[in-house]
This record gives C-alpha cells, sequence and structure tokens, in this order.
C-alpha cells in the first residue's frame, strides 16, 4: 500500500522556486532519505508532505496520519516528560503508547524532569519519543540526528527500523550519515529548477 | 473530535493559569478601576454615575493584556504546526482556544467587578446591570482578543499593534455595553448580537492568520 506519493512537485518558497518535477512514493516499510546542501528545500519538503505547505504545482496524494520531528520539541516546557507527551498522545489516542516509547529511547528515568531543564539531545530524544507514541504510519523526520550521540542515533535507528517492520514508513531528511537500508534516496540539488542549473 | 476539542481546552487553560497569567488581567482591571477615583476626585455621586462606563473601560483594556500569550507561543514552539499535521482544521484550534480563553478570562473579571463596583461606589442596580452586561459581552471581547493575537502573532511590537488593532473594534462592545447601564433591554439585545457575531467569526478569522503566518 502506497503510503504517500509525491507527483511532478514543484516548491516555492518567498517567490524563488526550490525545486521541482519531484516524484516518489513511499510503500508500507519504505524509507527515503532527503538529500542536498543548505537552503534546498529539505524542510520545506518535509513541510509539504505534512501538508504544512502547499505545492505550487504537482499532487501529493495519500492521506494516511503523519507523525512529525522538526526542530522545536512543542512539548510543554513547564511539564514533567511524561506529561508533556501524554497530552500528544491523548490527542492521538495511544495514550498507552507513551511509557514504551521513553523506555525505547532511554529517557524512563527522565520521565518527571520538567521539559525545560533537559538537555537538546535529551529534548530531542523527547520529540522522537513522541513521534514514536503517535502510532502514525508516517514518519516525517526533519533532521532526526541533530544534538543526537551516537548511543542515541543507534536507539533512533533501532526505533525506525521496529516501524518500518511493522508496515510504518519514514521520509527522512538529514545532511549527516543515517542508517535506512534499503532507503531510496532522493537528492533535491538534481531537481533544481531549470534557470538555477543552467548558471 | 470533541475529545480533541476538550483536550485543547484544557491544556490551554492549564497554561493560562501557571505562573498567574490568568491573574495579570484582572489586576489590570482593578488598577484601572482604582486610578479613576484618584483622577476624578472623591466625589462618590459622580463617580457613582460613571462608575459603570468606567467598569466597561477597564475590562476593555483588561482584555488587551493576555494577547499576545493566546497564539504566538505556539506558533513558535512548533505546537499549531503538530497540530495541523495531525489533521486538525486551524479554525477548531481557534475555536478550542477561544473557549479556553474565555473560561480564564471572564469569570475573574465578573469577580473583580464586586470590589471595583465598591472603590467606585455603584449602587447594586447598577452593579447587577454591569454584571450581565459583561457576561454578555466578554464571549466578544475574548474573540477579538484571540483574532487580534493570531493576526500579530510573530511581529515585532506585536503588543502595541494589537492595542491598536483590537480597541476600534471594540467600540461596538463599549457603546451596547456601557448602554445598558441606562436600564434598556435594546442595548443588551443589541450587545448580544455584537458579542455572537464576533464569537462566531473570530475562530475563522484567526483560523486564517495561523494559516497565513505558517509560511
Amino acid at each position: 500500500m502506497t503510503l504517500i506519493a509525491f507527483d511532478a512537485l514543484t516548491c516555492v518558497r518567498g517567490g524563488r522556486a526550490l525545486f521541482e518535477g519531484l516524484s516518489f512514493a513511499l510503500e508500507q516499510g519504505g524509507a527515503a532519505l532527503v538529500t542536498g546542501p543548505n537552503g534546498v528545500g529539505k524542510s520545506s519538503l518535509i513541510r509539504l508532505a505534512a501538508g504544512l505547505l502547499f505545492p505550487a504545482a504537482g499532487r501529493i496524494t495519500g492521506d494516511v496520519p503523519r507523525a512529525l520531528l522538526t526542530d522545536q520539541a512543542s512539548l510543554d516546557e513547564e511539564l514533567p516528560l511524561v506529561r508533556a507527551l501524554a497530552f500528544w498522545a491523548r490527542l492521538d489516542r495511544a495514550a498507552d503508547n507513551v511509557a514504551a516509547a521513553l523506555d525505547a529511547l532511554a529517557l524512563s528515568d527522565l520521565a518527571d524532569i520538567p521539559i525545560r531543564l533537559l538537555s537538546t539531545g535529551q529534548r530531542r530524544r523527547a520529540a522522537i519519543a513522541r513521534v514514536m507514541a503517535s502510532r502514525a504510519p508516517l514518519w516525517l523526520l526533519d533532521e532526526p540526528a541533530n544534538g543526537l550521540d551516537t548511543a542515541a542515533l543507534r536507539l533512533l535507528e533501532t526505533a525506525i527500523a521496529t516501524h518500518r517492520a511493522s508496515g510504518g514508513a519514514v521520509l527522512v531528511a538529514s545532511h549527516t550519515p543515517i542508517a535506512l537500508p534499503d532507503a531510496a534516496a532522493i537528492d533535491l540539488s538534481e531537481h533544481l529548477p531549470l534557470l538555477e542549473r543552467a548558471v | 473530535m470533541s475529545s480533541a476539542l476538550a483536550i485543547l481546552i484544557a491544556r490551554d487553560l492549564r497554561r493560562a493559569w501557571i505562573g498567574g497569567g490568568a491573574l495579570l488581567p484582572v489586576a489590570f482591571f482593578l488598577l484601572v478601576a482604582i486610578l479613576f477615583p484618584f483622577a476624578i476626585g472623591p466625589d462618590a455621586k459622580l463617580l457613582a454615575r460613571v462608575g459603570g462606563g468606567v467598569l466597561w473601560a477597564a475590562a476593555l483594556l483588561a482584555a488587551l493584556i493576555p494577547i499576545e500569550r493566546l497564539v504566538a507561543p505556539d506558533m513558535a514552539s512548533g505546537v499549531i504546526d503538530q497540530l495541523l499535521t495531525r489533521g486538525q482544521s486551524a479554525a477548531t484550534i481557534a475555536f478550542a482556544k477561544l473557549i479556553a480563553h474565555w473560561l480564564a478570562f471572564a469569570p475573574p473579571i465578573l469577580l473583580a467587578a464586586l470590589p471595583a463596583a465598591a472603590l467606585l461606589d455603584l449602587s447594586t442596580e447598577t452593579l447587577v446591570r454591569v454584571e450581565i452586561g459583561l457576561l454578555i459581552g466578554t464571549p466578544g471581547l475574548a474573540a477579538l482578543a484571540l483574532a487580534t493575537g493570531a493576526l500579530v502573532a510573530g511581529l515585532r511590537g506585536a503588543g502595541a499593534i494589537a492595542g491598536l488593532l483590537l480597541l476600534p473594534l471594540a467600540v461596538p462592545l463599549l457603546i451596547f455595553g456601557a448602554g445598558s447601564l441606562e436600564g434598556g433591554v435594546g442595548a443588551l439585545k443589541l450587545l448580544a448580537a455584537v458579542s455572537l457575531m464576533l464569537v462566531a467569526g473570530a475562530p475563522f478569522v484567526a483560523g486564517a492568520a495561523i494559516r497565513a503566518g505558517l509560511d
């Protein structure tokens, strides 16, 4: 089953075309790794997939629930970690998933610590735990490896592998290496607008 | 869907109360009510005559205080992005925020009107009219605050612009609210009509502003 498909997508931000003619599809268990230099539109592609931006041309099909990871954890600063995650999990009707997600990212010991006291890497892991707990089949991860140490990166890779094994798919934008076996590679610098390719 | 609405309202209410955020408008309301006797002088008759209008003006000014924390923090922290990704419409998010804001804003103002009325030496009759008027008018004030908060979210100097946007739009509420003090039911009906119109329109205005702010 196809979870999301992009058809001849063109993205325009601030009056400037970032990429054009981008087509790909993600099947169950699939993964795609978006690469390209800074400013090429990796984050915009993730936001397009999340429905937060609209394409200037082309079509996005597929309406399965999505879980989005950006550089903001979007967890309430004053709440203990477990309660901050429970807010999103309740919205996703997945309240029982929180404990398992905390465990998978080695955050169980921090469950009662307020978000504002967490370090950058811990926040990142907390945000990944939010994605894990969501039960959404499609994960959209924007630079998921930012701020993670080697051990945490392994935890993330394991989480992605488990998610794919259970029929989920991931779309990852990253400029740092991350293990994604059999991932389709999307190099956005190959989809630059014609005008810029000529220069 | 309705349970999602309840979850969103509960979160906004909790956040309104942490750090005493919901008490600030009340303190401001009382402060304005206290300042008037100092400015006008201790003429009890005069104070009693203008007091009802003073409370309405105080409520209007108090409505400005929470504007900047209604929408902007959730846009900056990515919470709005997360909600939209989950398929919640921007108007639903705004509607939940409207209800939560009214619940955090109106009851404390209605309560604070009691000591304020005592300070201004208002008659019981006037106080009852003010309370009824505020009960009908505060949903409209809350709706204006929310729509304004969404429109100015992310702007520099948002607070000052918000005041310039909100106060002129709140003039009908002030006219009919203060008009109802004369005892006419007609003014109350017009107040209710204005308030209803603002409540019905604000979620869509705020929702559109939130959507426009995404890019």
